[in-house]
């Protein structure tokens, strides 16, 4: 039995509960941790101006735009900090597919915005 | 491995989303683009103390997807060089057949100041290894204190801009030229403005052999105040503005990877800064002038070397 | 054949000093990585292993840092990374290291280091004391001493077995007196490297950087609501290492025909008068006591082989029926109420209903020789105090022109 395994989120381990050194599997459970509270402000997705150039995808630095097969498909609502950097590297031109509402909340009819969790 | 958008984004990214980061973090880019760079591998990592290390592995949460390791603040260089010795010992034992590369990481404070000692043992000894230095101009993680990388009149929480000093008093360390000193094959200089040349610069790092030694531009908005979508754009300023060149050192040659075709104004890249805005102010003109001195000279000093390398 | 059948003429006895005996030790332990930086008196040991690294007469991966931070700082990585690695140092260099050395047993990796005593810098002086190992007295490592080139030979391969113990996994520094064991030659009879090599068994980790199916996050940020736990856990393992010590102590005192005692008692069994001293000093208090012995006078000597965990149990067991202890100790703990075994000792017994008069000496700072004639002053001391006089100061150093 590995003395170094998950210890689930969310829980008070005891002494002879923790991990030997506090050592964690390197498994990216932090993606539990929802960063999507923090935002103050919320990108919204125009589809149909969108070209799938990825660059809003590359320059999240929450990888918070989800693609399927090459296309953006969403925004990850659960971890977007709604920094703004996939609006301002949008390759979109003349209009850009991605711009900035006020608000961290998104609105039941954006639909473009997921929760992953 | 090419570097195309179509391919990466079927990759997994071994730096998560849920790290502690702030929003719009340029470090953060780093971490994704680094782990992106090295899909294909397997890695190993060493950490100092700093801003995407106190971010990525809160207990019981990790971001990371690869082995990692935070041991102390002033030691990357040391830690991945005692994981890679080890690594040498159990292949030539026959006990290990899985290759490995091997990546410390870094801020500029824990590179530049309190780490430059391990890091430039690690390179004297050779060890095969990549160190990565985000260079995001301060103290970051602890709340904007200067560095050694902190450029000439940076307001930091350590330099602040008075009446007796305005910002930071000394010029920035030159840590790309010392690491070119210890002649490692491998040497450069990228930036978050242009992620290509960044991915490209990690994999030639990678495929190396020996010790390897990048440093990045790594913008923090907020410590430079500045506003969280700004990161790419100033990252990308600050090339086009020859404040950082992007060039690498490979065995002892000097090349640009990257030359603006035309040189845009340093204020434009100062200008969106809250931390230079006294430059700006009546009486700030001296201070910009020999700002620009700096810039100028630096990039002459470069250009001679490149030269010399033909 | 297992070992008990392996024919005895493969061993030797060699001279040699306590530096060349922790050196050759590590040589028959072929560790995967030794990183280390020289400093005297440890020099002997990093050189000696460097000649046998040179001649293929090890397969370790000789790692020449820096500085000792960066020493520990590659021990651990090296470590982390599923090696069994080594490193030694003294004085300075323990200080240097001393942020690493509370990372190392944090991080539970089983590091292993021959520690030679020598003083702490301010002043200067490169002769031993323990003020070096006593000022990482609270760094959760497993902290053994030895009294001769013998005891550092043997406790260096045992120190392998006790760290990497899966129900200990924390970092043993084997401790033994610069110039006075580090640089004295003496008889020390070894094992053939096959029966070390068996004794240590292939280091099997517990935590393993490298292992693909597996990657793994060392060294996370514990905020409040966890970190106490993670302490414990690891003050935990240390406190309860003391039977796995024993355990191992007495499997290498078979294999070896030398006996090993995680306390040493000389003249225990009907002592009334007793000094309490580690590693080297303790052989002059033995030689003082054996003469006292000659004249009527019930004289014994404790000398405990582990300092951390401090084994009370052993202490207080060969203390049985003494009436008068000196603790003798070659470290000072300046402003404070004793010297850190005084200390230690004490707390231990505070408790008991029946417990003997005690004093505290400090000793031989900087290398200074305590002599017989002062050590006798000790038990005549202690006698006084046994038959009823007072006990006078606590706390009194040996030697110094006051």
């Amino acid at each position: 039995m590995s003395k170094i395994y998950e210890v689930k989120v969310g829980t008070l381990p005891t002494v002879d509960e923790i991990p030997l050194g506090g050592i964690i599997p390197s498994n990216g459970n932090a993606i539990l941790n929802k960063t999507g509270t923090w935002r103050t402000q919320r990108p919204i997705l125009n589809r149909d101006a969108c070209t799938d150039c990825l660059l809003c995808w590359l320059h999240c630095p929450d990888n918070s735009i989800i693609v399927q097969e090459g296309k953006v498909v969403a925004i990850d609502a659960d971890h977007c900090k709604g920094c703004g950097i996939c609006s301002a590297e949008c390759g979109a031109k003349p209009v850009k597919a991605m711009t900035m509402a006020q608000g961290g909340r998104y609105e039941a009819s954006e639909t473009f915005a997921k929760s992953t969790l | 491995m090419a570097i195309n958008l179509k391919e990466l984004v079927k990759k997994d990214i071994k730096f998560t989303s849920g790290q502690r980061l702030c929003t719009g973090c340029g470090p953060a880019l780093m971490a994704k683009w680094t782990m992106l760079a090295a899909a294909d591998y397997n890695v190993a990592m060493s950490s100092a103390t700093c801003c995407v290390e106190i971010s990525s592995v809160v207990f019981p949460m990790s971001s990371w997807k690869v082995s990692w390791y935070h041991n102390a603040f002033e030691n990357a260089g040391a830690v991945i060089g005692g994981i890679e010795a080890t690594y040498k010992a159990l292949k030539r034992k026959g006990k290990m057949d899985k290759e490995f590369k091997f990546i410390a990481m870094g801020g500029d404070g824990g590179t530049y100041d309190i780490g430059l000692q391990s890091l430039s043992g690690m390179a004297e000894r050779g060890h095969n290894a990549l160190y990565i230095c985000y260079d995001n101009n301060a103290y970051m993680n602890t709340g904007i204190q200067r560095s050694g990388a902190t450029p000439k009149y940076a307001w930091t929480t350590t330099s602040y801009v008075g009446d007796a000093y305005q910002g930071k008093q000394q010029r920035r360390k030159d840590l790309v030229s010392i690491m070119a000193a210890h002649d490692i094959p491998y040497v450069a200089q990228a930036s978050i403005g242009y992620w290509r040349d960044y991915m490209t610069k990690v994999q030639k790092a990678l495929a190396t052999p020996g010790p390897s030694f990048i440093t990045v531009y790594a913008p923090c908005w907020r410590g430079w105040r500045s506003e969280a979508n700004a990161t790419v754009e100033l990252g990308r300023l600050a090339v086009q503005t020859n404040y950082w060149p992007l060039f690498e050192v490979v065995d002892g040659k000097w090349q640009m990877t990257y030359t603006p075709r035309e040189t845009k104004p340093l204020a434009e890249f100062l200008k969106p800064q809250g931390r230079f805005s006294h430059l700006f102010k009546p009486g700030g003109e001296p201070l910009m002038a020999d700002f620009q001195n700096e810039v100028d000279f630096k990039w002459d000093q470069l250009q001679r070397r490149v030269k010399s390398s033909l | 054949m297992t070992i008990a059948e392996k024919p005895v003429r493969q061993r030797k006895v060699v001279g040699l000093t306590g530096d060349g005996a922790a050196a050759d030790a590590m040589m028959q332990i072929d560790p995967d990585q030794v990183a280390a930086y020289p400093i005297t008196p440890q020099t002997e040991i990093v050189e000696r292993f460097a000649e046998y690294v040179a001649n293929g007469d090890v397969n370790t991966e000789f790692v020449a840092v820096e500085s000792e931070h960066s020493a520990l700082s590659a021990c651990c990585g090296g470590s982390a990374a599923g090696g069994r690695v080594m490193t030694c140092t003294s004085s300075q260099g323990l200080a240097l290291m001393h942020e690493e050395l509370y990372i190392a047993a944090g991080n539970r990796l089983p590091i292993i280091m021959p520690m030679v005593n020598r003083t702490l810098s301010a002043p200067i002086n490169i002769h031993g004391d323990h003020s070096d190992s006593m000022a990482s007295r609270d760094a959760a490592w497993i902290q053994l001493f030895c009294a001769d080139a013998q005891e550092v030979y043997d406790t260096t391969i045992m120190a392998v077995r006790i760290g990497e113990h899966p129900e200990v996994m924390l970092p043993v520094m084997i401790c033994f007196d610069g110039f006075n064991v580090s640089h004295d030659m003496e008889r020390v009879a070894m094992l053939a490297k096959e029966e070390v090599q068996e004794f240590v068994g292939e280091f099997k980790p517990l935590i393993n950087m490298l292992d693909t199916e597996n990657p793994i996050s060392i060294g996370a940020l514990v905020l409040p609501q966890f970190f106490f736990e993670h302490k414990l856990s690891m003050i935990k393992a240390l406190e309860g290492s003391v039977n796995y010590i024993s355990e191992i102590f007495a499997e290498f005192g078979k294999l070896s025909g030398r006996p090993q005692s995680i306390v040493e008692s000389y003249g225990m069994e009907d002592a009334e008068v007793a000094v309490v001293a580690l590693s080297g000093i303790a052989g002059t208090a033995q030689w003082t006591a054996m003469q006292l012995r000659e004249k009527g006078i019930k004289a014994g000597v404790v000398r405990p082989r582990v300092y951390r965990p401090f084994p009370a149990a052993e202490i207080i067991a060969a203390l049985k029926g003494v009436k008068a202890v000196a603790v003798v100790e070659k470290a000072a703990a300046p402003g404070a109420a004793g010297a850190p075994i005084f200390s230690d000792l004490c707390t231990a017994m505070f408790s008991m209903d029946k417990r003997p008069k005690m004093v505290n000496y400090v000793t031989g700072l900087g290398g200074r020789d305590t002599s017989s004639a002062q050590y006798t002053a000790v038990f005549e001391r202690l006698q006084a105090i046994a038959a009823g006089g007072p006990i006078g100061q606590t706390l009194s150093y040996i030697g110094a022109r006051e």
